[in-house]
């Protein structure tokens, strides 16, 4: 359990990297998890070449995305929109760099989410990794 | 009549003879045994639930109201006895006890068919802060269609419904009062019968969500004067899939049915279709037999056991449980102190911990609570809070299991370096 919320965890939930609103943006968007209520809000601003320049967040959520969302938006500076929207879900996985149960993979990945919807401008196609049964898993509980 | 010293009701079984009728409390949970306190979610199986649907399924398994042969007709008996002793255990004639999916689809029965039959624009619906939203979202849906207005009777500081707030919104005229009757959330009980009375008074209707109530509460159906009460069998030790509406008998004749189809026709022509009589109108096509046979089980162990005995375990429980929780610094408890209107549902928040990890954190200590809104959102913009983590108690949960809560609950603060 202490892997799980081990100390850069814990550190980037309590300590958000790029939490507030920024003054001008060029992409935002909201979403939240409806299973949890968790909420998040991603802006970013752009810079002449279309490329990230500056990323904030804000919204209230667990340990696992807020410390997800704020690793994540150390990432995003200078990437363009395309790019944004080709970020794997492992890109996620790796900077958290634990174990993410099925139940905790929504937590994990709402701030990539909405980062993708605002590259988008509207909520991206996303498969709800939580939601998929694995056949194989459920029939060796 | 003379007063009698007022001694609690009890229950006829010990604790250990009760949990050693439930299998699952065996299991094992990251190392430790289960402590499931999540049973406002759903509640664990009885021995003789589990083995009633297990005898029907190997040998007694037929459709129901049709084949004219042995199975067939031992189904149908099986499935009309549980209906029986569901009607029964609410006090009601059998008409007036459909059979339905859950509590959900009760109260989505009555918004779909009293709801777009008596309701027009500009007529006014309340419902309450504390509801779920099974008590909520079918009734923003027939006002969305209809173009009525729906009406929010507000809670007060310590989770009770305002019941001075709640006449002012009847003096607006309302046709109907939609209110829950034990909270999911807070543990409220609230005053139903006096609801019932207020309402009728103002000449309203009321539809009661008894989920929660189900399993904690003697129900009867003419003390409580609603017009419509929705219970659901899992949280009321029995299956998934099986939950039961109460009607008053005259508001159900009037009615259109909800669900065309097999089973609820009293004639089909080309030209014209009849309904069938109560309760069949309202059960179109085959039902959750086992699942029905099932309740009826689950029922009749439930009466066996005794609700006023129940719901003393479970206030005296509770009251421990909520007196242990007061000892965790830094937490937000929610809902009325202790007492016989208090339900064994202990809703609260930690500060600086989320609910979700206070339960992922739990979890690895084996015992088993709900995160999250638990589908009561507007409750929650009340509260003040995005979720809420909730530890709810059934008939089998012992102090142990509370001291087993607390215990989790220091380690998060730990974890969390608080």
């Amino acid at each position: 359990m202490d892997e799980l919320y081990r100390d850069q965890i814990l550190e980037h939930y309590k300590r958000p990297h790029h939490f507030g609103r920024l003054d001008e943006f060029d992409l935002e968007f909201e979403d939240s998890n409806p299973f949890c209520g968790d909420e998040q809000h991603v802006f970013i601003k752009l810079d002449d070449d279309g490329r990230v320049s500056e990323v904030s967040f804000e919204g209230q959520g667990c340990a696992i995305s807020t410390a997800a969302t704020s690793l994540l938006t150390d990432e995003l500076e200078g990437k363009t929109r395309e790019e944004l929207l080709a970020l794997p879900k492992d890109f996620v996985l790796e900077l958290l760099g634990i174990d993410i149960s099925a139940t905790r993979m929504k937590c994990a990945m709402l701030g990539l989410k909405v980062v993708k919807g605002a590259s988008l401008g509207k909520p991206a196609d996303w498969e709800d990794e939580g939601e998929r049964g694995d056949p194989a898993e459920a029939a060796s509980i | 009549m003379e007063p009698t010293a007022t001694t609690a009701p009890t229950l006829p079984r010990s604790i250990e003879e009760i949990r050693s009728e439930f299998p699952i409390l065996a299991r094992e949970v990251h190392g430790h045994p289960v402590a499931y306190l999540d049973n406002g979610a759903t509640a664990q199986k009885p021995l003789a639930v589990i083995e009633t649907l297990d005898r029907y399924w190997r040998e007694q398994n037929a459709n129901v109201h049709r084949g004219v042969h042995t199975l067939s007709e031992e189904a149908t008996a099986l499935y009309e006895g549980a209906r029986e002793t569901v009607a029964s255990h609410l006090g009601a004639d059998r008409r007036e006890v459909i059979f339905v999916r859950n509590a959900t689809e009760a109260l989505n029965l009555v918004a779909y068919s009293w709801g777009r039959t008596n309701l027009d624009a500009g007529d006014r619906i309340v419902v309450t802060e504390m509801e779920h939203h099974s008590n909520v979202v079918p009734w923003y849906q027939v006002a969305q269609e209809k173009g009525a207005h729906l009406d929010w009777a507000p809670i007060d500081g310590e989770g009770r419904l305002d019941l001075d707030a709640l006449a002012k919104l009847l003096e607006r005229g309302p046709k109907l009062v939609a209110v829950t009757h034990v909270s999911n959330v807070l543990g409220t009980i609230n005053p139903v019968a006096e609801i019932a009375r207020m309402a009728h008074d103002a000449g309203a209707l009321l539809v009661v969500d008894g989920a929660q109530a189900g399993p904690k509460l003697e129900l009867d159906m003419a003390e409580l004067s609603a017009d419509f009460y929705a219970v659901t069998a899992h949280k009321m030790y029995g299956p998934t899939g099986i939950g039961a509406l109460f009607g008053r008998r005259e508001l159900l004749e009037e009615m259109p049915p909800f669900i065309g189809g097999g089973s609820m026709i009293r004639k089909v022509t080309k030209e014209l279709i009849t309904w069938a009589d109560l309760p069949a109108k309202f059960e179109g096509g085959t039902p959750a037999i086992g699942e029905a046979i099932g309740f009826g089980a689950a029922v009749r162990w439930l009466d066996e056991l005794g609700l006023p005995g129940v719901h003393a375990a479970e206030v005296e429980l509770a009251s421990y449980a909520l007196e242990r929780i007061g000892e965790v610094p830094g937490l937000t408890v929610f809902g009325p102190p202790a007492g016989d209107d208090r339900g064994g549902i202990v809703s609260f928040a930690m500060e600086g911990v989320h609910a979700h990890d206070i339960s992922e954190i739990l979890d690895r200590h084996g015992v088993a609570v709900r995160a999250g809104h638990h589908c009561a959102q507007v409750l929650m913009q009340r509260l003040g809070v995005p979720a809420t983590t909730r530890a709810s108690l059934a008939v089998y949960n012992t102090p142990a299991e509370v001291d087993r809560l607390i215990d989790g609950l220091i380690d998060v603060r730990r974890v969390f370096e608080l």
